[in-house]
């Protein structure tokens, strides 16, 4: 089990032409993803270098293959437009990876969604991701070098994104044999965490980057809840940063419905106020969206939090309460 | 990006929000023919004369004046145009005043507050309005915050007049001024969703007192602030042409050129990551070691010589950066090659000072062979085993040094 992707999704990749479309779809066929194919008008009826189809549409793309999943690299004037596409062609999982969305279409983008889900019955929910993240990745366990498609990585698990995907350990070759879900707002920061849990000797049942944008598609608690309903999700680890107040939010609803261990970090302890550090949600404004009152929100509902980004393994093991020995 | 407030007026203007009679002056030569111009089109000996700077705290800073002369109007803007303005906001260099805004002065009755911007927790656009106009909404928000109204924008209709109009009544405009208010909020509205703004805020909005021409009064912007959305410039060329590059950081703007992303603070260590929120974090980790951040870079996913290179220079042209940490999780970039473009980086820009470089993920042995080789060449460098240790290594270097 897994939350949002495994190894039976099927993926497509919107804009798998472009330069950055093309070198991460090769990336996630070669770890073990099945890659179904692409969309890029203009280009249908062609193949891409490993062999996938092309379509015009993805309403086209959807109707040969069964996609349920797709990564979107299309710049950002065009991306809302993409996601509006992916939605209206049914994809279940969208991964927006594309960085520079602006703010309004996103908003747009949103009550299309929200109205979706609102009536959508449970298996037609659409969940999205991002934009500007990594994506999203449940890792299986590892079968071959991961160099091409004919010798993957794994063959039970499934990259969406733009992620490393060795990094990852599935729970069958965990020391520990357990598993901590991962969702953050930052690409690196979650790689860092990954590194460091497997380094622990844990498996890490899906990592989720929801994305540095101040609007966007999943949120915090939609990740917490999916983990805490995911029986394959032994620990969770919530990385946020500072901007906004969904770090809070989330904390809150740990609180009255969390029943995992939780560890978190909140990166930007000594960002300046008004500066945008980076990310287009990273920003201190009017006193709001500090590290400081998150990580004060967070301990009180019951985080263990990390004090610094090296300690985020430890944190996480912190939580679960693992003998010191075995960590 | 940021605007000037004559731009804001222009922009609210051409809305059809009502703003007092102004021109916009360049050179102190002008300032008297302007005033007496501006008097005559408001019909009032009163004008403000307004610096056009960024920075908050003009009128203590003596760069907004009230006149009733040309005299004083033109003594006004020799003050502003021949001094550099310095406050706390402004930072000891103090910011040059380039244009000049010279507004009717007008009376008012009544001060209200308007603003819209993007509600990150709702992920709407939200009207906030106030009847206690004229102060900062932070301080109204701290002192009195059920004095703020906030209204929820459709994020598809935008904002009703209904809304406008139940807001109006609301905050106390009456008679004649409300329609004149909704009026305004729906094209403020207009503003920010056209323009894709971040802020749009009218600040004060003002009732003059009635007159015979008005006898319920007439509502009035009187100073305006906008924000716009960086990220959909693309398809505004009209705002981008706004911008005044004479408000930007070099260093920033140099390193925007690479793709890369930097902010320039005022610590000791510089430093050197890929990826926001490691970058972020990295300033975190140096300061929970005893060191302050001199930076903010991330160098992007990717990490190229070329980047690194000019990354380098720039952390480098901080006269107060005695020390640099670069920390690159190599994911989809191996660690090799990574280490041999921070090595060949190093070579080519020349270290004087202490450069601590941690790198972890694909290849990561190889990338630590490749900087202990090239130990010899660059030899105030060391190679950090982890990110603690990496924060660790540069700030006692630093402190030792």
């Amino acid at each position: 089990m897994s939350v949002l992707i495994d190894a039976n999704t099927k993926v497509i990749c919107q804009g798998i032409t472009g330069s950055f479309g093309a070198l991460h779809t090769k990336g996630c066929y070669d770890y073990g993803t099945k890659m179904v194919g692409g969309v890029t008008p203009g280009k249908g009826g062609t193949k891409d270098d490993n062999g996938l189809p092309i379509f015009d549409t993805v309403q086209g793309a959807v109707d040969a293959t069964g996609a349920d999943a797709t990564m979107i690299f299309v710049p950002p004037a065009f991306t809302a437009d993409a996601i509006f596409e992916a939605v209206a062609a049914g994809i279940r999982v969208i991964c927006a990876i594309t960085e520079g969305v602006p703010v309004q279409d996103m908003v747009k983008v949103r009550k299309v969604l929200d109205d979706h889900n609102a009536v959508a019955g449970p298996n037609k929910k659409i969940y999205l991701v991002g934009p500007n993240c990594p994506g999203v990745i449940t890792p299986g366990p590892k079968t071959g070098s991961g160099k091409s498609h004919d010798d993957p990585y794994t063959n039970a698990g499934c990259k969406i994104g733009i992620m490393p995907g060795y990094i990852n350990t599935h729970r069958s070759e965990s020391k520990l044999g357990k598993n901590v879900g991962i969702v953050s707002r930052s690409g690196t920061l979650t790689y860092e965490a990954v590194w460091q849990t497997s380094n622990l000797g844990l498996g890490q049942s899906t990592c989720i980057g929801i994305g540095g944008d101040p609007v966007r598609g999943l949120g915090f608690i939609d990740c917490l809840e999916l983990f805490e309903n995911d029986p394959d999700t032994d620990a969770i680890l919530m990385i946020g940063e500072i901007g906004g107040t969904d770090e809070e939010a989330a904390a809150e609803w740990y609180k009255t419905n969390g029943s995992k261990p939780i560890a978190g970090f909140i990166a930007g302890r000594t960002a300046p106020p008004g500066k945008r550090m980076g990310h287009a949600g990273a920003i201190i404004s009017g006193g709001s969206g500090t590290a400081d009152a998150k990580i004060e929100k967070m301990t009180e509902c019951g985080f263990e939090i990390a004090e610094t980004p090296a300690d985020m393994g430890g944190a996480v093991a912190r939580a679960m309460k693992l003998e010191a020995a075995a960590v | 990006m940021k605007i000037h407030e004559y731009q804001a007026r222009d922009i609210l203007s051409n809305a059809g929000v009502p703003v007092p009679a102004g021109t916009v002056i360049e050179n102190v030569e002008t300032a008297a023919s302007t005033y007496k111009q501006v008097s005559k089109e408001a019909g009032t000996d009163l004008v403000v004369v307004k610096a056009q700077v960024f920075a908050g705290g003009r009128g203590k800073a003596g760069f907004v004046k009230l006149v009733r002369s040309p005299e004083a109007a033109e003594e006004a803007a020799r003050f502003m145009f021949s001094n550099k303005m310095v406050n706390q906001q402004t930072g000891p260099d103090g910011v040059e005043c380039k244009k000049i805004l010279m507004a009717a002065g007008v009376d008012i009755e009544k001060e209200f507050y308007l603003s819209i911007t993007t509600d990150r927790a709702t992920r709407r656009n939200i009207l906030i309005a106030s009847a206690e106009g004229g102060t900062e909404i932070e301080v109204v928000a701290e002192s009195n915050p059920d004095a703020i109204i906030k209204e929820p924008i459709h994020p598809l209709m935008g904002l009703q007049p209904h809304q406008a109009r139940r807001l109006a009544y609301r905050l106390g405009f009456k008679g004649k001024q409300v329609s004149q208010a909704v009026k305004i909020m729906i094209a403020l509205d207009t503003v920010f969703r056209e323009k894709d703004c971040e802020l749009a805020e009218i600040n004060p909005l003002i009732v003059t007192p009635a007159s015979q021409d008005h006898p319920d009064g007439q509502v009035l912007a009187i100073d305006a602030k906008f924000g716009f959305d960086g990220n959909a410039l693309f398809r505004h060329k009209d705002i981008a042409a706004l911008h005044d590059p004479s408000e930007d950081n070099a260093n920033e703007l140099k390193a925007q050129k690479f793709g890369l992303s930097y902010i320039q603070l005022d610590g000791n260590i510089g430093c050197l990551v890929n990826g926001a929120g490691l970058a972020m974090s990295t300033m975190d980790i140096i300061k929970h070691h005893g060191g302050e951040p001199a930076n903010f870079l991330d160098v992007g996913g990717g990490a190229s010589e070329e980047a690194v290179t000019e990354a380098f220079k720039i952390i480098l042209d901080d006269e107060g950066v005695e020390g640099v940490l670069v920390n690159i999780f190599g994911g989809i970039m191996r660690c090799d090659v990574i280490a041999q473009a921070v090595v060949n980086a190093a070579k080519q820009v020349g270290f004087n000072v202490p450069l601590v470089v941690r790198l972890e993920g694909t290849n990561v042995e190889e990338g630590r062979k490749i900087l202990q080789d090239a130990q010899s060449e660059i030899p105030t460098m060391q190679a950090a085993d982890d990110l603690g240790d990496a924060a660790q290594k540069v700030c006692g270097a630093v402190a030792g040094a």
